[in-house]
């Protein structure tokens, strides 16, 4: 899994951070989304999906990824 | 399109009847399709949204207006489009504007922020419990314990001293109420303007150190800008929590086994508060929206100055999403409930929202195992009539 996101979609909900916080920060001034990995491992997949199912901007995009030795 | 297309039977109501269950969104707001038609008041057509993807769906697209200023935007009850000012709060404001005023306040509801608010909150609920408690049995839970915690909790974040809060909460009261008559809102709205004014300008003096003084030092920022924002915070701080947390008590009253469940396992309280804010949904009017340009929704052309509705509380219950979701299941994944909205507009205080419920209900559910209603159900007073649903008073006793 490949995490990507998107400060300019992002509205400071903090539902990412609450959601998977191994993941997700939000930035000290405004709120706006840190990403802290970008391939988590997979025990984080199902928490990630749901982050960016709630997140209301949309500002989180997953997509495979490339996997070592895949 | 044409008015006289719609029968009587689409009239939207406001207040609507609930029907049998005060929990169940009322009959009138549900319809078979996820895209329908109603007549407004005045008899403008309106789109009502019942389904949960064709809400976040209008939620998420810009080609929707928040903005109430444009003409074809739905107003719920007379009198209200001769109340909008042209310095309204982010929350009727479309991007760039919106943006740029809600960011100004988002570093305030950080999760780590709120997070580090626990304990003062905790000691907020303790106290007030303490205070309920010691008037004795029984008491009207909504006055003791449910109005203060988030009025005593808005009101330090804010700046805004607690003291006055008889004239902020009757105000706000009847500001939401959808029976006000015009005049008596307005009359409130200049109130509580002029006392925000006048509060920002003593705390720009003082150098205070709560979000109103922070937005009066900025400079950046008009007299009626700050006020209009600083009121929607006190108003969306005090009204919401204090119903949901009111509401909530009642739900698990009438679902003791979902109580046990809580008081068995504690850590189950953040996932039950999801579900209660699913069921209960207290943004029950439905938000309202003006298509600026012709969009196609579900098959259903929406043209553009045409008024939509999305209605959150059928949203939360749409089966699709939410298997037997007229139940209450305090251990049902609910986090993709709509209560707090979607989109841009998407509540801004949330994480606090979270923490004072969490912590109210946890604390409530502990201390007083033995809670129970003073009265029979059936005549408990719901708030059908305010555009916060929620219960005038809660008899309780212990």
């Amino acid at each position: 899994m490949h995490v990507t996101v998107d400060q300019n979609r992002c509205c400071s909900s903090g539902q990412c951070v609450l959601t998977a916080p191994a993941v997700f920060d939000q930035s000290e001034e405004d709120g706006l989304v840190l990403l802290l990995q970008d391939r988590p491992a997979e025990a984080l997949h199902s928490e990630v999906r749901t982050a960016a199912a709630i997140c209301p901007g949309g500002a989180i995009s997953l997509s495979a990824g490339q996997e070592v030795g895949a | 399109m044409n008015t006289t297309d719609l029968n009587a039977a689409d009239l939207l109501t406001i207040p609507a009847d609930r029907g049998g269950c005060p929990f169940d969104p009322p009959p009138s707001y549900r319809k078979d399709t996820s895209v329908s038609q109603v007549s407004l008041w005045d008899g403008t057509p309106c789109w009502l949204l019942n389904g949960y993807r064709e809400v976040r769906a209008v939620l998420t697209d810009s080609r929707f207006s928040a903005d109430a200023r444009h003409p074809g935007f739905p107003m719920l009850i007379p009198g209200r489009r001769e109340l909008l000012t042209q310095k309204p709060s982010f929350l009727r404001l479309d991007d760039p504007e919106h943006s740029r005023l809600r960011k100004i306040l988002t570093g305030d509801f950080l999760i780590k922020r709120v997070e580090a608010m626990r304990p003062g909150i905790q000691r907020i609920v303790d106290d007030t419990l303490d205070a309920m408690l010691a008037k004795g049995s029984p008491a009207d839970l909504v006055a003791e314990f449910a109005l203060p915690i988030p009025s005593l909790v808005i009101c330090d974040l804010l700046g805004v001293p607690y003291e006055d809060h008889g004239f902020f909460q009757q105000r706000s009261q009847r500001l939401l109420d959808s029976t006000s008559p015009a005049g008596s809102v307005r009359q409130a709205v200049d109130e509580l303007t002029e006392y925000l004014t006048t509060l920002a300008a003593k705390s720009t003096e003082e150098g205070g150190e709560g979000i109103l003084g922070r937005l009066a030092a900025r400079g950046d920022l008009s007299a009626e800008e700050i006020a209009s924002n600083a009121l929607l915070l006190l108003i969306a701080g005090h009204e919401t929590t204090a119903n949901m947390t009111s509401l909530s008590t009642v739900a698990l009253l009438q679902n003791p086994e979902q109580a046990d469940r809580l008081r068995a396992d504690p850590s189950l309280i953040r996932g039950a508060v999801e579900e209660l804010l699913r069921y209960l949904t207290i943004v029950h009017a439905g938000l309202p929206r003006v298509a600026l340009e012709d969009v196609e929704l579900d098959g259903v052309l929406i043209r553009a100055g045409e008024g939509v509705l999305c209605m959150l509380s059928t949203a939360n219950r749409d089966e699709e999403l939410f298997a037997a979701g007229s139940e209450l299941d305090v251990e049902r994944d609910a986090r993709r409930h709509l209560a707090f909205g979607f989109g841009v507009h998407q509540c801004l205080g949330q994480p606090l929202a979270r923490a004072e419920l969490q912590i109210a209900l946890e604390t409530l559910l502990r201390r007083l195992p033995q809670l129970r209603l003073a009265v029979p159900f059936e005549e408990l007073k719901f708030r059908t009539e305010a555009f916060v649903y929620g219960l005038r008073e809660l008899p309780v006793a212990w």
